[in-house]
């Protein structure tokens, strides 16, 4: 299955990757993405060494949620709106 | 009830008879409290004087995690109506960034709604502040403070 990574802030300015798509087996979970990027290369070991909050297809989530074929999931850093 | 992202500066006093229309529609004449905050940006940072800020947000999802929190609070606290409005893009030393306002039979529920709001907006909205001065410039860091007062609502039944 395929789904696409979108990052931003410090997550998307570290990777020098803003938005791209990911071949993943099925029933992959949002950890499994995470130890995947970790060895994608150095900058994403980096930006992963942090706090990292994950969002499947536009809502919060934690790294225990299963994926489907087509889902948007972004990785960011803790928001700081307000 | 009203989640509003945009660039562009706000009137107060059109987001204020906005809400006071929506909790009119829902219950007229039972609305007895309105608040209202506005938060702006401070000239300064730890390190001393700042520009302003420039703010990063997620498309799609910012609007949706806004229109979730303003409807959690009517829920929670019985609103007639409740809205917010985040700025995005850069904005600069005293302006407006973020209103947020409840309307309530009752001015306690009022409050709560609005420090709600506020508080959890701070938690899971996503929005990166990064202030400039010149051309340089730092993302802020997420606050201990800010996780704590989210927690709070988190934990009251």
């Amino acid at each position: 299955m395929q789904i696409t990574v979108k990052t931003f802030a410090q997550t998307r300015e570290i990777t020098g990757e803003d938005k791209f798509a990911l071949n993943l087996s099925d029933n992959s979970t949002i950890a499994t993405v995470i130890s995947q990027l970790k060895h994608r290369n150095d900058k994403w070991a980096l930006a992963l060494e942090g706090s990292v909050l994950t969002a499947r297809n536009q809502e919060l989530c934690d790294l225990q949620t299963v994926l489907s074929d087509g889902d948007e999931l972004a990785l960011f850093p803790p928001v700081t709106g307000g | 009830m009203f989640a509003l992202v945009q660039a562009e500066d706000f009137d107060q006093g059109e987001l204020y008879a906005r809400l006071k229309q929506s909790a009119d529609e829902k219950a007229c004449g039972n609305t007895g409290a309105i608040v209202t905050f506005t938060g702006l940006v401070r000239d300064f940072n730890n390190a001393g004087d700042i520009d302003g800020i420039e703010l990063e947000h997620y498309p799609g999802m910012t609007e949706k995690a806004l229109m979730l929190l303003v409807e959690q609070a009517i829920e929670r606290f019985s609103l007639n109506s409740a809205g917010a409005l985040h700025r995005v893009g850069r904005i600069y030393n005293n302006e407006q960034i973020v209103w947020v306002g409840a309307a309530a039979p009752h001015r306690q529920a009022a409050f709560d709604a609005a420090s709600f709001l506020m508080d959890m907006l701070k938690q899971s909205v996503p929005l990166w502040k990064k202030e400039f001065k010149g051309d340089q410039s730092e993302w802020v860091a997420a606050k201990a403070s800010d996780d704590k007062a989210a927690l709070k609502w988190m934990q009251k039944t």
